[in-house]
């Protein structure tokens, strides 16, 4: 619709809008977390939800305790070696349309653990991340900030054409394999279909 | 409390047999230690925990450690015919020691508000006879400990109730504390590297990585 027409409704109390901005709307003002934290960051997860910074505001506050009722995963913390099957499990569970925020520096790289003989180097080697949050661990509006980004990616989703998200494409999957406990390390360590060490021209000097 | 040397000379009393000997720590902390045998360990835990002097009912916490192989060389100065001569030559003599894996106990009274006692236990080394007593018949709060030394040092515990890995999966393999550890191989991506991590890194994918 033309963008002065619309004004010019809304001036004489039409409102107008599309299918796809009401959807998204309400979509993103309706966003529940899984209810599970991993280790520090989940304290400062939930602080966020407490009453001085209240993830409520942006429609947030429902943490599900059952992924099955979840749209949100928000890895908060150190992710062992041992928890990683268990958080891809998780996942896997959770119905499309389905997000992840790695929370954190453990999350998102294995932070000060990462040369560690139990610490996974990122939950990105396994799951697709839609938002990462650097810190150690990061602060609540660090957090709310990250779910602002969300809520942004989320309304500029489209239903049709290729830049369309993966829940609505029906050869993406929806689930994503399991890795197995081997003898040293998981089998396999990362998913190479949706991680790969990212090559980087360094400057000389 | 008495002194460790005190404990140490009725403990040879109560059980003859007992191998007993005083590691002394010169540090800040003072706080020597006990190392006993494996074959009498049990029975003078037991003495320990059960004497009304010391009656030690608080293990609170239990450590393992690894001791490689080491040699030490020792310099003493040797009388020697050189050419004929009489001479003051040094000797160098190295002794070898076998590497050992330790479990060490802070043994408290809560009754009788003193401790610690240090108790050390050593297996005989690091591959296969590496056995010690489990103590969590007396002190049911080790066994979580021994369970967790077991699976990152590798100690048996011979005596204790359910001794399974704790902390890593059960399929794991190698004991990730001791250290000759050999990590996976897994620096495929490191943004940042330097010291230990970048040759690591270099060794990984080639010498293009530079810090």
């Amino acid at each position: 619709m033309d963008e002065g027409l619309r004004s010019e409704l809304s001036k004489q109390g039409v409102f107008t809008t599309k299918l796809t901005d009401l959807y998204n709307w309400g979509r993103k003002n309706s966003v529940w977390p899984l209810q599970f934290g991993l280790a520090c960051c989940a304290i400062e997860m939930i602080a966020t939800t407490m009453a001085r910074y209240d993830l409520a505001r942006f429609g947030a506050e429902v943490f599900r305790p059952s992924p099955r009722q979840a749209d949100l995963m928000i890895v908060a913390g150190t992710v062992t070696k041992k928890m990683a099957p268990q958080v891809v499990r998780l996942y896997n569970q959770m119905p499309e349309p389905k997000y992840v925020i790695a929370m954190g520096a453990c999350a998102i790289s294995g932070g000060p653990f990462k040369q560690g003989y139990n610490v996974l180097k990122g939950i990105d080697r396994f799951i697709p991340v839609d938002v990462h949050i650097p810190g150690c661990p990061p602060r609540p509006e660090a957090l709310i900030h990250a779910f602002m980004l969300l809520q942004k990616k989320i309304y500029a989703q489209t239903f049709t054409g290729a830049a369309r998200p993966r829940f609505l494409d029906p050869a993406a999957p929806s689930e994503f394999p399991v890795p197995a406990f081997g003898e040293h390390d998981l089998v396999p360590p990362s998913n190479p279909a949706i991680w790969r060490a990212p090559k980087f021209d360094r400057e000389e000097g | 409390m008495e002194t460790l040397d005190q404990i140490k000379s009725r403990i040879e009393g109560a059980f003859p047999g007992a191998a007993l000997q005083i590691i002394p720590n010169e540090s800040a902390a003072q706080q020597p230690s006990l190392v006993v045998d494996n074959a009498s360990a049990f029975a003078v835990a037991r003495w320990l925990r059960d004497d009304p002097a010391l009656r030690l009912d608080y293990c609170s916490n239990v450590s393992g450690v690894d001791w490689l192989p080491a040699e030490t060389t020792t310099k003493t100065k040797v009388k020697k015919l050189v050419n004929g001569v009489e001479q003051e030559v040094e000797e160098v003599t190295k002794t070898a020691r076998p590497g050992y894996l330790e479990a060490v106990y802070h043994l408290y009274s809560m009754s009788l508000k003193h401790g610690p006692v240090i108790l050390r236990l050593r297996t005989l080394d690091r591959a296969e006879q590496n056995q010690v007593p489990s103590l969590t018949p007396l002190w049911r709060g080790a066994e979580f400990q021994e369970r967790e030394i077991y699976d990152l040092f590798g100690i048996r515990f011979d005596g204790h109730p359910d001794l399974r890995r704790i902390l890593m999966w059960d399929g794991f393999v190698d004991h990730p504390m001791r250290k000759d550890y050999v990590e996976p191989d897994d620096y495929d991506y490191e943004p940042t590297p330097h010291d230990e991590v970048l040759e690591k890194a270099q060794k990984h994918q080639g010498t293009e990585v530079s810090a």
